[in-house]
């Protein structure tokens, strides 16, 4: 179907709000396809905050033509978050009509006539390491902001598969199967730690004692068991040479909603968790020790977790990734 | 007198924006802004001081690795331990590696386009169409090469990731040493991968900035400064750090000195943060935000040496190092990157080779309860620095003066322009319509926002900015 200029390519916007950029960049080692496909044979990327071959007002006319004369044709990609303070001028996009334009607006007024909105990396879909305490820019989620669906791809950095696959699934088969964090399934539908090639460590209790050790890394502060993710099959980067743990580092969290305040410290362990017959409760032990490390609750408490009613009542009362209110209750458990 | 305002400026890592003033055809005043912020070192506050490296890491993703490496100096420094010998070299292979794929990603994603006829394509088109000077056939190869390059700068990650674990923010830099044991299969690996990254730097990357130079020449006389530079040293030759493959220096009005880090004090005059913040040397920096300080157009600090800007990058590195001394200009910026390039991907061919297959790669420690600790280093942009101080086991202090803080700073409270801002003044713009010339001259410093800025043209002619 042609584009309202008689382009007949799915028309794509990558934004970048308060970001390192590392998004952008991980996503440019995407191999079969990468980028130069992307660019030249599957989509049209208009925009590109990082890339883009003009600059200034040039670049705001590209946005502003998009928004106004193809509504609802364009998928939006945000990476970073979204600061809010100071009516988001912690983050400004660029200048239009000599005006400062704030993040904030852009992405609004970007996502209201998009057809799709997607966050790149855990910044934009869950406020990441820059919404941290004490959040000094006030930063949160692209949801946040938004009044329609965001599509999460997150993780820090991206890996470039799984915006790639994102993407070219919108493309070709609409929206992907999504969890309740708006994830696609496809790529966030287990937890590290039951695709771990270093599970069998874990369930002989054979644990590494200092980073650079073969075993298994729970014990210095691998997050695996609470995170989703496919790191360990899919790998990184294009060519899926190796992550986090193969590189004998514990997995430091970075595509859950809690990163990075419900991550830290990175070196120290998840609250112990002994169950009988672990092997098949360890996913229900990943959520359960995921609750506890995102409120940084003592091991005194584990025991009342684990017997059900205690998590039962924390689940329901916690939105998924907001942030701001897993400190509120925090704050009420203290 | 026009104003011209450029923001966003694109292929900068990260917003920026920049206002320059022009009168008959010349830039007479120039100001570069930073326009976000996020507070990492506010952050940083109470981590537990083994986070840094992977914390920090996150404040640039194109120069994640000199991050990891600065807070891992830091804190081995605070804590009084040395990395195992393989480690080191381990580090460096994996700084290399990012700093191949940084200066491949710059040269032809972000400042060549400056200079190309481009695919008719998003996301090259709109873009500016005056002064592209190669004749057809040495364009076309260029952008063949810009092609090349997205592989090549791939492969450079792919490398990172190999001894990392992932790029960006590779796991295998952290205080201790590295975590990637360099067995057979993993050096076999990525040495043929820096082989044929050598081959591309020798002979399409370094050819390529020499046919730029034949038909811009001009640009050695463009973004021309003082000759005052600054770097901390790079890649550590061995364990215990007393010298590095590309050594310290503070050049002033081009005599070199050795760094005396007590004349560092950044200035906060002009930058969005409160009177307390500065100007301070960064072991006792503070960094209270006050958007709406009046006067003040930037988030970036003004870093001066003895009270004065002094840039950094490859061209600095060189030029202390002694292998090259021919001018400071666009032209050599962009000419020393590639230079330097090369030298890196030479060297780490020999770091290869001194590998121990099974040699000790961690040095276990305990975190200090109270100490304090500098970790610097060169990055690709410049001289970059931490500076930590560990109270009751837990960061109580955590300052960062990144290169993009040096080289694209405001002014400061004395009023004296920023590196960029001085190589902006005297240039002439041919066509205010089209104002390639600033993106040029700022681009050959290879900016980064997220380590530091933007340039802005506004959407409206340039004639309705007159003031």
């Amino acid at each position: 179907m042609a584009n309202m200029d008689g382009s007949t390519k799915p028309l794509i916007i990558w934004l970048g709000t308060n970001t390192c950029a590392g998004d952008m960049l991980s996503f440019l080692n995407a191999k079969d396809p990468g980028y130069e496909e992307l660019i030249s044979s599957i989509a049209e990327l208009r925009f590109d905050y990082l890339l883009s071959a003009s600059e200034g007002s040039d670049a705001i006319n590209v946005l502003d033509d998009l928004q106004k004369n193809h509504k609802a044709a364009y998928i939006l990609v945000v990476e970073g978050s979204i600061p809010t303070r100071s009516n988001g001028l912690y983050s400004v996009i660029g200048y239009r009509n000599g005006k400062a334009w704030t993040a904030l607006q852009a992405v609004r007024e970007l996502g209201a006539a998009a057809r799709y909105v997607v966050a790149a990396g855990t910044c934009a879909a869950f406020g990441g390491i820059y919404a941290a305490a004490p959040n000094p820019s006030e930063c949160v989620s692209l949801q946040a902001v938004l009044d329609r669906k965001v599509i999460n791809v997150p993780g820090c950095p991206i890996n470039p598969e799984w915006m790639m696959g994102t993407l070219n699934h919108l493309i070709q088969y609409g929206e992907p199967a999504l969890d309740d964090d708006n994830r696609p399934k496809l790529f966030y539908g287990e937890t590290i730690h039951n695709l771990c090639q270093r599970r069998d460590y874990f369930d002989n209790s054979i644990f590494a004692a200092k980073p650079g050790e073969p075993w298994c890394m729970y014990k210095i502060g691998c997050k695996g068991p609470v995170t989703y993710a496919d790191c360990p099959v899919r790998q990184w980067n294009g060519e899926h040479l190796s992550w986090p743990v193969k590189a004998n580092t514990p997995c430091i969290g970075c595509a859950s909603p809690e990163f990075s305040d419900g991550s830290v410290p990175f070196f120290e362990h998840l609250p112990d968790v002994k169950l009988p017959g672990i092997k098949v409760t360890a996913n229900r032990v990943g959520q359960l020790t995921g609750v506890v490390t995102a409120l940084g609750i003592g091991a005194h408490l584990i025991g009342s977790i684990l017997t059900g009613r205690f998590a039962e009542t924390l689940k329901k009362d916690l939105p998924r990734g907001s942030k701001l209110k897993l400190r509120q209750r925090l704050k009420k458990i203290h | 007198m026009k104003k011209i305002v450029i923001g966003p400026l694109t292929r900068a890592n990260n917003s920026c924006a920049v206002e320059v003033t022009v009168e008959d055809k010349k830039v007479v005043d120039a100001r570069c802004s930073g326009i976000f912020f996020r507070g990492f070192e506010l952050i940083l506050q109470g981590k537990d001081p083994r986070d840094a490296a992977y914390l920090t890491e996150r404040i640039c993703g194109i120069c994640s690795s000199l991050h990891g490496a600065a807070a891992s100096y830091a804190l081995e420094d605070a804590a009084g331990i040395r990395p195992p010998r393989n480690a080191n070299i381990l580090r460096n292979l994996i700084i290399g590696a990012d700093i191949l794929q940084n200066h491949i990603r710059h040269q032809y994603l972000f400042s060549l386009v400056d200079y190309l006829t481009l695919p008719e394509r998003a996301p090259f088109v709109p873009g500016y169409t005056k002064d592209k000077r190669l004749e057809k056939k040495k364009n076309d190869a260029m952008v063949q090469n810009m092609y090349l390059a997205l592989e090549i700068s791939r492969l450079a990650h792919e490398m990172v990731t190999l001894l990392g674990g992932k790029a960006p923010f590779p796991h295998g830099i952290l205080a201790g040493g590295a975590t990637v044991v360099p067995s057979a299969d993993v050096v076999m690996n990525f040495r043929s991968k820096l082989q044929k990254i050598n081959r591309f730097i020798r002979n399409q990357m370094v050819p390529d900035v020499y046919i730029l130079e034949d038909a811009y020449s001009d640009y050695y006389e463009l973004g021309q400064r003082a000759q005052n530079m600054l770097e901390y040293g790079l890649f550590p030759r061995t364990e215990q750090d007393r010298e590095r493959y590309f050594p310290s220096g503070a050049v002033l009005n081009g005599q070199i000195q050795k760094v005396d880090l007590s004349l560092i004090k950044e200035h906060t005059a002009r930058s969005w943060y409160a009177a307390e913040s500065g100007p301070r040397n960064p072991s006792g920096g503070r960094t209270v935000p006050e958007r709406e300080k009046e006067d003040a157009y930037s988030w970036i600090k003004a870093p001066r040496y003895s009270g004065m800007p002094l840039e950094g990058g490859p061209l600095a590195r060189l030029w202390i190092k002694g292998d090259y001394r021919k001018g400071i200009s666009t032209m050599d910026r962009v000419i020393a990157r590639a230079l330097e390039t090369e030298k890196v991907g030479t060297l780490m061919e020999s770091w290869l080779d001194e590998l121990e297959p099974e040699g000790c790669i961690f040095s276990p420690f305990e975190v200090p309860k109270n100490a304090e600790g500098i970790g610097l280093t060169g990055a690709m942009r410049g001289p970059l620095g931490h500076w930590l101080r560990i109270e009751n086991g837990r960061i109580a202090q955590y300052q960062i003066i990144t290169p993009s803080a040096w080289n694209f700073s405001p002014r400061d409270d004395q009023n004296c322009k920023g590196p960029v801002e001085e190589a902006l003044i005297g240039i002439s713009i041919a066509d205010e319509k089209q104002p390639i010339e600033i993106g040029r001259v700022i681009r050959a410093f290879d900016i980064c926002s997220s380590c530091s800025t933007h340039l802005i043209t506004t959407g409206k002619p340039v004639g309705e900015l007159m003031i």
